[in-house]
């Protein structure tokens, strides 16, 4: 008795010791404004009361956000425990050192069940950097009713041909339906993100093997000659500052016949609340061109921990839960499955429920048909489907889609664009080392 | 003798100056207007100003996601320290300027004036690097002193203006009657120079509340003030227009209302000595 009593004894003394020893933090994580981010701090109390571990939110928009955490992070500042990134950051991030290697989670997290394309792309050498917290493609969100009016009928894959075709016959100038909407504003993830994954389709790649600017071929010409043409005849007016939220504004409100964008658009423009067009959308694979490859992009945004911060046991078990599959079932049964994080886990799409989404085969067919480390026809030397993943690209990359910009809005022509594109992509590479 | 103006050229004049005072306060409205809507409401193309369904779901949907009093909190202890400093340090180096001036004082000003042009992320990684080293991210102090040095020299250069204006005589009988340096400061010219020094501080305070540049860059979730709580309402993927409007109405309204209950200080401090 004595014996057992002791035993009993020593068995709570050290469990005690152990919760002591694992004390609860407060972790501050920097993310961006966005639905299923705004939805994961709404369901924070549910990571404290299995962890303990409070949570503080920095909430930023996205460029102010990248501009914040890579000072703190270049500088080791310290002033974060977890950082919202995208796929271009990571790899670059990685290679830094800068991140820490997220090569030890626990069994019950089940890495393995990760969409392969979504760890590719948060790797680097192999190694995972940081979680999806949920992944996208691109792809053609059209309306129903207008394709049928226009006598047409959207193949799952088009071609960019079709899509042309298809755009004019939807165009009804005096009812102010525009037959496509695209991105045509400045900035390298918003204009300049699609005219790349675009040109992807036509042949168009940003760097041969030797890091040269490649926009003086023909490829590069034949895509932004056909984007400006198609765009001229069947576009909104001021389509140049078009981004994301104002081409979803037009289609929510009925004035787009087709969008080619961000596959997580699909839970917006099928949302009754905010849409007039809710019960009239369809989805299909975005467009390609008969040369292997199509113009969708690939893009997560991912939970990562900077190298030095002093909270990492808690900042794991943060991520785990934030980008675990009891997550998902968590939001689900809140705000139901079309408001689930999509695009990060295998499991989500053999899910019954899930596939009853109407977007969710789509969604994951687009992701599924991006490349990141094959992106264009002819061999290039770096990763990414819609940038390059290297540091100078973001930079470039914005001047270049400024330049074409000033293109679609008519201030110069398509070959003064490219040609201004080539001299300024190769003086940054030249003084980056490149070349 | 003051010139007498035609009731006609008046009530032009009157019309230009409401229609030049609307045009200014435009984006302000139409910003109020914004987050009484439903998102779907401000996001209609052409906008509706009035006959919309009028709601408080965006302020509800804001003060549910934030802590908004937290950031007013740091907010209002971020500029009004940042100027309380400033003022501290500004009402002796205008003194001595204004009264005791050397040959170099003018360029002294210039200079001063001079940091106000290099771009602030310029010196991003500098002041970043020195804030790590000396435990500064992130707390209020940090940003007050370094909100106190971008406001520094148009707060001596005010003052400078101020205290030019009052006659050296005053100053001097004062010495003859046996004040001290301090005493002279203190209970002579500071009284003499309240409508400039109140303006300096109104325009200070006003100046820190909206400075965003620093106040993002250098905070994270404690010291974080108003214009954080914006910021963390924009995004390039989602529409939530309603919602900014309303976190901007939150942000600006004491800030504006300081401003209405001030604004006689204000002009006068401001137009003070400009006419002679």
């Amino acid at each position: 008795m004595f014996v057992k009593n002791a035993l009993c004894a020593a068995t709570a003394i050290s469990l005690i010791t152990t919760a002591g020893s694992a004390s609860a933090e407060t972790i501050t994580i920097a993310t961006v404004n966005n639905g299923d981010m705004i939805r994961m701090q709404g369901l924070t109390d549910d990571f404290t009361a299995k962890t303990g571990h409070d949570v503080e939110w920095v909430t930023l928009e996205e460029n102010v956000l990248r501009q914040r955490v890579t000072t703190d992070i270049s500088t080791k500042g310290g002033a974060f425990d977890i950082m919202t990134i995208g796929m271009y950051e990571t790899p670059i991030w990685g290679a830094n050192g800068w991140l820490v290697a997220l090569d030890n989670l626990s069994e019950d997290y089940d890495a393995a069940d990760i969409l392969p394309a979504m760890a590719g792309g948060l790797s680097h050498d192999g190694t995972l950097y940081a979680a999806p917290f949920y992944g996208e493609s691109s792809m053609i969100m059209y309306r129903t009713d207008l394709m049928e009016k226009a006598g047409l009928e959207m193949p799952k894959d088009p071609t960019w041909t079709f899509v042309r075709e298809a755009a004019a016959a939807m165009t009804d100038r005096d009812n102010e339906i525009n037959g496509i909407c695209l991105r045509g504003k400045a900035g390298w993830g918003e204009g300049g993100a699609f005219i790349t994954a675009m040109s992807n389709s036509f042949g168009a790649r940003w760097f041969d093997m030797d890091w040269n600017a490649q926009f003086d071929t023909e490829a590069w010409a034949n895509t932004l000659k056909f984007f400006k043409g198609m765009m001229d005849e069947s576009g909104p007016a001021g389509y140049a500052t078009n981004g994301f939220n104002e081409n979803l504004s037009l289609f929510q409100q009925g004035k787009c016949g087709m969008w080619i964008d961000a596959t997580v658009a699909a839970s917006f423009v099928t949302n009754p609340n905010d849409s007039t067009v809710a019960d009239k959308v369809g989805f299909a694979l975005a467009p390609d061109n008969g040369l292997g490859k199509r113009s969708n992009w690939l893009w997560a945004w991912a939970l990562a921990i900077p190298a030095g911060t002093q909270k990492q046991d808690a900042a794991i078990q943060f991520i785990e839960w934030a980008t675990s599959k009891d997550y998902i079932e968590l939001v689900a049964a809140n705000e139901g499955w079309a408001n689930v994080p999509p695009g990060a886990r295998i499991s989500l799409y053999e899910n019954p429920n899930y596939q009853a989404v109407p977007f969710a085969q789509m969604t994951l067919d687009s992701i599924l048909s991006a490349d990141p480390n094959n992106s264009t026809v002819e061999e290039s030397p770096y990763v990414g489907v819609q940038f390059a993943a290297i540091p100078e690209f973001a930079g470039i990359a914005t001047e270049v889609s400024q330049e074409f910009s000033a293109a679609y809005a008519g201030q110069q022509t398509v070959e003064k664009a490219l040609s201004n594109a080539q001299a300024l992509t190769n003086d940054a590479m030249e003084a980056a080392g490149y070349r | 003798m003051a010139r007498s103006i035609a009731p006609r050229r008046k009530a032009i004049n009157t019309l230009l100056a409401w229609s030049v005072g609307f045009l200014i306060f435009f984006p302000i409205l139409w910003t109020i207007l914004t987050s009484f809507k439903t998102e779907a409401a401000a996001i209609a193309n052409p906008p509706v100003f009035i006959g919309f369904d009028w709601t408080l779901e965006n302020y509800q949907a804001v003060m549910e996601r934030s802590n908004y009093s937290r950031f007013l909190w740091n907010s209002i202890v971020i500029a009004g320290g940042s100027t309380v400093l400033g003022i501290l340090i500004a009402i002796p180096a205008a003194w001595s300027m204004a009264f005791v001036p050397s040959k170099r004082t003018k360029d002294i000003l210039l200079w001063m004036l001079s940091t106000k042009m290099l771009p602030a992320v310029g010196v991003l990684y500098p002041i970043y690097l020195l804030f790590i080293k000396f435990g500064m991210l992130d707390t209020k102090i940090g940003l007050m002193i370094v909100l106190m040095l971008i406001n520094l020299p148009i707060i001596v250069w005010m003052l400078y203006t101020y205290f030019k204006e009052i006659p050296g005589e005053i100053l001097e009988a004062a010495r003859m009657d046996g004040a001290t340096l301090r005493e002279e400061v203190i209970y002579i010219l500071t009284p003499m120079a309240i409508p400039g020094i109140a303006s300096t501080l109104l325009l200070n305070v006003i100046l820190a509340w909206n400075e965003a540049f620093w106040t993002l860059n250098l905070t994270a979730a404690k010291a974080a003030p108003l214009t954080a709580f914006i910021a963390s309402y924009s995004s390039p993927e989602g529409l939530f227009y309603a919602k900014l409007s309303a976190a901007s109405t939150m942000a600006i309204a004491p800030i504006l209302i300081l401003g209405w209950f001030s604004q006689k200080q204000l002009v006068s401090g401001l137009t003070f000595g400009a006419v002679k």
